[in-house]
């Protein structure tokens, strides 16, 4: 099981995937459409590292958190 | 790195910096002070910040700096800051000029590019995403299908 969490103005509570790879979590995840709408311009981070390749394997317990568009300062 | 839950007290913090490095022969010392400024109809701005990775991407500028022989400096607020009052600090040391203003341009860029903090607009005591002056943080899109 992998935890999905969502960050800043997502308003969407952490989901549970039963998913291997990123790849996975990008196919399951097209079943909600509000969520997709964030995808396109949202970074992914694996256990807080920013990841870059969407073959990535994921493990149990991972946690994947979807960045959407940033504004500090 | 210090994150506060309200808005920046900007001579504390400053001079509290400053006393910090007085003695640390850097020559020079170069502040970005961010103020809130009234447009728009807004009452202010609020932030939500994700401390784990905004950890992450600071320390690696404190690597970067310290290759060049500088230090960082940051602090930023979480939740709301009305007008004229400021919810970001950085600044640079060095000991020497040159360095100091082209670190304290690449470090203020990259964090308004990929730190992991979030802007609204406070509006009629709504809190509203100021989506349109977001940034997408490198590698956005990965999970698009």
């Amino acid at each position: 099981m992998v935890y999905i969490e969502f960050l800043g103005p997502i308003n969407k509570e952490t989901l549970n995937l039963d998913v291997n790879s990123l790849d996975e979590v990008a196919i399951k995840l097209q079943n909600d459409s509000e969520i997709v709408e964030w995808l396109e311009k949202s970074a992914i981070a694996v256990n807080d590292e920013i990841v870059f390749d969407k073959k990535m394997k994921l493990k149990d317990g991972d946690r994947i958190s979807i960045l959407p568009p940033v504004c500090g300062g | 790195m210090e994150i506060y839950e309200t808005s920046l007290n900007v001579p504390k913090i400053i001079e509290q910096w400053y006393l910090e490095t007085q003695n640390s022969n850097y020559g020079a010392f170069i502040p970005f002070i961010g103020t809130v400024r009234s447009e728009d109809n807004i009452d202010g701005l609020s932030f939500d910040i994700y401390e784990p990775i905004l950890r992450k991407w600071f320390q690696k500028w404190e690597n970067i700096a310290k290759e060049r022989g500088a230090i960082v400096k940051m602090a930023h607020s979480k939740g709301d800051v009305l007008l004229h009052e400021s919810s970001y600090i950085s600044a640079v040391f060095s000991p020497k000029r040159r360095v100091a203003l082209e670190l304290i341009d690449e470090f203020v860029e990259d964090f308004k590019a990929n730190a992991p903090i979030w802007k609204y607009d406070l509006i009629d005591g709504k809190r509203i995403y100021a989506e349109n002056r977001s940034h997408k943080i490198s590698g956005s899109g990965l999970l698009h299908l």
